[in-house]
């Protein structure tokens, strides 16, 4: 018996513990716990009442017994009574065998609630900790029900202590996320926010998680929290390493505080607030510097916990993915952890870069470290390194670098472990695709991936091969000639035969011609692999056959004599026997012309989704089948679904209802076109619009150029003009569709009709897809109704008496108006020529003043229009008059060419 | 959110098992089975980090065992590696100098240390000081020297004192299985 020191531990259960650890064998030990159970059994039920300490000690070695794996059926009602005990020790190992060993009995459950009603009133934190942390464990219903309405008014309670509140806070959660419909929301909501405030930081720690829950469930009722989490963050970040005493972590000031509070800031946009978004991007700046300083220690808790607020950093910002130059720093300083000497480090930054590397402001600068991802993918010992480098890897691929990047993951596959063979074989033919500049490449590749992986070449990797071959007649030589050199080598995977007899049976005539791949011999070629074949390929094969025998009849005779073979004929398997026996009849009874229709080419397959993308986006897909799968973030879904191919059938103009607004500065940006015709209409980080356009009478032709910034193609881009509400009616506008490859620029012309007056201009709605992200644009096209002014002379008799003619209330829209602009007669002149109306010289008895006359030419009518602008310069203002035969268009041009002086 | 927390010896035996979401008993027996099966395979050039069905499984072996903490898979890798670092420097204060035996004997304060760092699946208190303040002290229970295993890894020291050297690096000597005591 070993010696058991004294204290307030129990003695007999370390006594059990060490009998157990000193059983010689499985027999031995149940031996043992059977004496135990007995033992405490007779206690329990002996006349004599126990004392806590006994219970305590009795209870406590059932939960040792428990937590052996052993099935315990009898304690759990003086486990209830230590509940009741008023010495925490007694109380502890109460709580401790419920909340490990839960049990249904309703008639526990009214006891064990009791007693935590009871603790959670007795104002003892230490007994109330203990009844929240038992309900935190449990988070049954039944105690949810019981203690749901409770738990908010004792966090949020002004003479609760910390370590309550930070218990209270957690538990909320707990019942919160397991039943939300019974935490009660209320008053307690909004004081919970400020607990961001509270002084004691083991309270903001715990209460920063509740909030962040909360936050996600319903954004717009905290979003309070915002501003306090900023505040709080830059107090941390900037605090010195020992300010916080207790919470400073080996120099490092609160750092899973930091973290957390950049989780909860991760639930929404970036601040809209100035003054909030500038002290968090300070915040932010701050970390990135501080990643650049010596080391406070040379200990890696030092640097674990400084690094685990840097990439917290980093993912806000890539979740912003509004701010350049932060994603740009952000960049820069993965790339130095990319070549660090911790795996851990590596493995993080090739993570995050896989996120980096989807923003448009960031692609740039993660493609430039391509070499030393490659090199990772080589070199790095661990295997989930090696993934993290083949996803960046995939996840940066762009038609300047898919040739390399393509030819380095072939290589990969090659040692690859078998785990992920398949996702990479996925993924090099989605590259190969999706960035193929020549098909001949593409076809090459795919070829290579079933050389080397025939295995992990699934079904749908080599039906897209084919699906492509047949559509695309320019590759369909070239296909034949590299699916028979390959079909040469003596041991090929069957894959290869399967793509090999389609492709040949196809287009074999392709290469017939070369003596050395002449019909007998791709035949025989193809049939020395027959024996070695699967059920499903021979039955391909056989089909490659009769297929021959219309494309080359000069192999009639031999590829009859094959299917008239016993083996074929009378084959066991009846889809072998069906084929040999219809397609021999086939054969001998069609005519040629017969013969010919039915096994003319496969037509060209419809365009659809790659069936690979669907393959590796349900691999990838939530739903993985586990139970364990709510937490499941799928970091490769966003880049691939931008993959898809624009396919003509699936893009329908946009109607009216299914565009965006237009952009705010859509009516700013129609402004600057009033009075010009060319210029740039809108420009971002991706794309330049530039406008060119041209008015005669009530013709137009408008050629817009689009420039695409980056060096990707976008895909599915679409710019389709709009006509909201009867514009249709008014104003014709003809398109043609258009795509943009990287870095270049296209033109769409419009051709414009109008045919009568209208009022709003159309809309442009730009749609694309970059890097995956899906792009939508609304803008005002500029098209106003000024553009098809047509200016007309008149002497000032005229004038005047036309002037008087239109002297309805109706017909004048008049407008005073401050000038935006220095009033320099020489630049309005321009404008007013600009804006497509004559100006008339010596009308105004006033030479200060400006006269336009025109008319404006629609299919359905002509507008006449004068024009008056009086400008006062000692005011700064304008006087603008305008008068038409119709009163919208008076209003309308005289607010068009107010907004231009 | 934290799913589990094992804390296992290179045998398999399990130390604490505390779960944040429901599982039923057999599966709770197969998740530390196949967490047993990654994690000590992995040398120390490996990464700290497996992906481990739809989570991820954040861990650090001190001598003999192996703390592993089972979060989300887009939750902060290095917080939580550094939140097991802080939860055993915790543990060692308490016991002053812990060892694997101090987590047998004393199980059910171990429990209680646990809730006071981690509760509800999300760290709690990060303050060694207010993590240690508990109102029993673990004065006793852990058996002298005389007990078998006493002197034998599991009563190696899982985190020596300050200026000592880092175990868990240089824990590449193995605990003979033949040696891993029954309990």
């Amino acid at each position: 018996m070993p010696a058991v020191s004294k204290g307030d531990g129990m003695r007999g259960l370390a006594v059990f513990i060490s009998d157990i650890r000193n059983c010689k064998s499985k027999e031995a030990e149940i031996k043992r716990i059977n004496k135990e159970l007995a033992n405490i059994r007779s206690k329990f039920k002996g006349d004599k009442a126990l004392d806590g300490y006994s219970k305590k000690k009795y209870v406590c070695k059932l939960l040792f017994i428990f937590l052996l794996g052993h099935d315990i059926d009898f304690g759990h009602m003086e486990a209830v009574n230590l509940l009741s005990s008023n010495k925490y020790t007694e109380k502890q190992i109460g709580y401790l065998f419920i909340s490990v060993l839960v049990n249904s009995n309703s008639e526990l459950i009214r006891l064990i609630n009791n007693a935590i009603k009871n603790d959670l009133a007795s104002r003892n934190p230490t007994f109330m900790c203990l009844a929240l942390h038992c309900i935190a464990n449990v988070g049954s219903r039944e105690m949810g029900e019981a203690f749901a309405a409770d738990i908010p008014r004792i966090l949020v309670a002004g003479d609760s202590m910390d370590s309550v509140k930070q218990s209270a806070a957690l538990c909320l959660l707990r019942l919160y996320k397991a039943s939300p419909d019974l935490v009660p929301m209320g008053e307690w909501t909004a004081r919970v926010v400020h607990l961001l405030n509270d002084q004691h930081m083991g309270v903001v720690t715990a209460a920063v998680s509740l909030i962040t829950c909360l936050c996600k469930k319903n954004p717009d009722d905290f979003k309070t929290c915002i501003s306090l989490a900023v505040s709080r963050l830059s107090r941390i970040v900037s605090s010195a390493s020992t300010d916080l005493q207790d919470y400073t972590y080996y120099f490092v000031p609160a750092p899973w505080l930091s973290v957390k509070l950049l989780r909860l800031l991760q639930c929404y946009p970036p601040p809209e607030d100035a003054a909030v978004k500038g002290r968090l991007v300070e915040c932010l700046e701050t970390v990135l510097n501080k990643a650049q300083e010596p080391p406070k220690s040379k200990k890696v808790q030092h640097s674990n916990a400084k690094n685990a607020i840097l990439f917290e950093t980093i993912s806000l910002i890539i979740h912003y993915d509004s701010e350049p130059n932060l994603l740009v720093r952000a960049c820069n300083q993965l790339g130095q952890f990319l070549q660090h000497r911790e795996t851990n480090l590596r493995y993080l930054a090739l993570e995050s870069m896989c996120t980096l590397a989807s923003s448009e402001f960031s692609h740039e600068a993660v493609k430039t470290h391509i070499d030393t991802v490659i090199n990772a993918l080589k070199t790095e010992r661990d295997v989930s390194v090696r993934q993290r480098a083949a996803d960046l890897l995939y996840a940066m691929c762009d038609r300047s670098n898919a040739k390399q990047i393509v030819s380095e993951m072939l290589r990969y596959l090659e040692t690859a472990d078998y785990a992920i063979r398949e996702e990479i074989v996925l993924k090099v033919a989605i590259l190969a695709e999706k960035y193929a500049v020549d098909y001949s490449w593409y076809v090459d590749t795919i070829l290579n991936l079933i050389r080397i992986a025939g295995d992990y070449v699934s079904e749908e990797v080599w039906y897209r091969v084919l699906q492509i071959v047949t559509n695309r007649d320019d590759v369909q030589g070239y296909a034949a000639k590299t699916v028979f050199e390959a079909l040469q080598a003596p041991a090929c995977h069957e894959n290869m035969v399967k793509v090999g007899g389609y492709i040949l049976g196809e287009f074999g005539n392709l290469i017939a011609g070369d003596p050395r791949s002449s019909p007998p011999v791709q035949f025989s070629l193809l049939h020395s692999k027959f024996h070695l074949c699967s059920v499903a390929t021979r039955a391909l094969l056989l089909s490659t056959y009769i297929k021959f025998i219309n494309l080359f009849p000069e192999t009639k005779a031999t590829i009859q004599a094959v299917l008239r073979a016993g083996s074929q004929l009378r084959n066991a398997d009846v889809e072998l026997q069906q084929r040999a026996v219809e397609y021999l009849t086939l054969s001998s009874v069609a005519s040629t012309d017969v013969l010919a229709t039915v096994l003319e080419e496969m037509p060209p397959f419809p365009e659809r989704e790659s069936s690979i993308l669907a393959k590796l986006k349900r691999k990838k897909g939530p739903g993985a089948g586990s139970a364990l799968d709510d937490g499941r973030r799928d970091p490769s879904s966003n880049d691939i679904n931008g993959g898809v191919e624009p396919t003509p059938s699936t893009v329908l103009s946009p109607g009216p209802e299914d565009i965006g607004p237009p952009i705010p500065e859509a009516d700013e940006l129609l402004n600057k076109f009033v009075c010009k015709n060319n210029g740039v209409l809108f420009e971002n980080q991706l794309l330049q619009i530039g406008v060119k356009s041209e008015f005669r009478q009530n013709l137009g032709r408008m050629y817009l150029f689009y420039g695409n910034k980056t060096s990707v193609q976008f895909q599915n881009f679409s710019p389709t003009v709009v006509h909201p509400g009867d514009l249709q009616t008014q104003l014709a506008v003809q398109t043609k569709r258009v795509a943009v490859d990287g870095g270049a620029q296209v033109q769409q012309v419009l051709n414009i009709e109008c045919l009568r007056d209208f009022l709003t201009p159309p809309l442009l709605s730009v749609r694309f897809r970059y890097g995956g992200t899906p792009q939508a644009l609304t803008l005002k096209l500029p098209v106003t109704i000024n553009k098809f002014f047509q200016p007309t002379e008149m002497a000032a008799q005229d004038f005047f008496q036309r002037w008087k003619q239109l002297s309805l209330p109706q017909q004048e829209a008049q407008k005073i108006f401050k000038a935006n602009h220095p009033m320099d007669a020489e630049v309005t002149k321009a404008k007013l020529l600009g804006f497509g109306s004559a100006l008339l010289d010596n009308v105004d008895p006033n030479p200060e003043n400006f006269v336009g006359a025109g008319i404006i030419q629609t299919k359905a009518l002509q507008v006449g229009c004068l024009l008056r602008l009086e400008p006062n310069a000692q005011a700064q203002m304008y006087r603008l008059t305008l008068r038409t035969s119709k009163e919208p268009v008076s209003r309308h041009l005289c607010e068009l060419l107010a907004q231009q002086f | 959110m934290i799913r589990f927390i094992l804390i296992q010896n290179r045998a398999g035996k399990t130390r604490l098992a505390k779960w944040y979401m429901q599982f039923d008993d057999d599966e709770k027996q197969k998740l530390i089975e196949e967490v047993h099966a990654v994690v000590t395979v992995r040398d120390a050039k490996h990464t700290n980090f497996v992906e481990f069905r739809n989570f991820k499984i954040i861990y650090r072996r001190y001598a003999g065992l192996y703390f592993c903490i089972c979060v989300d898979v887009n939750d902060n890798n290095l917080a939580y590696l550094e939140a097991i670092h802080n939860f055993v420097e915790v543990l060692n204060e308490y016991f002053h100098n812990v060892c694997e035996l101090d987590l047998v004997f004393n199980f059910y304060k171990v429990y209680t240390v646990v809730d006071e760092m981690f509760l509800a699946g999300e760290i709690r208190e990060t303050s060694q000081t207010k993590a240690r303040r508990q109102p029993s002290s673990p004065s006793l229970s852990r058996p002298g020297g005389r007990d078998p295993a006493g002197s034998g890894p599991q009563g190696r020291r899982l985190h020596p004192t300050a200026s000592g050297p880092w175990l868990w690096a240089e824990a590449t000597v193995c605990v003979p299985s033949n040696r891993a005591a029954v309990v």
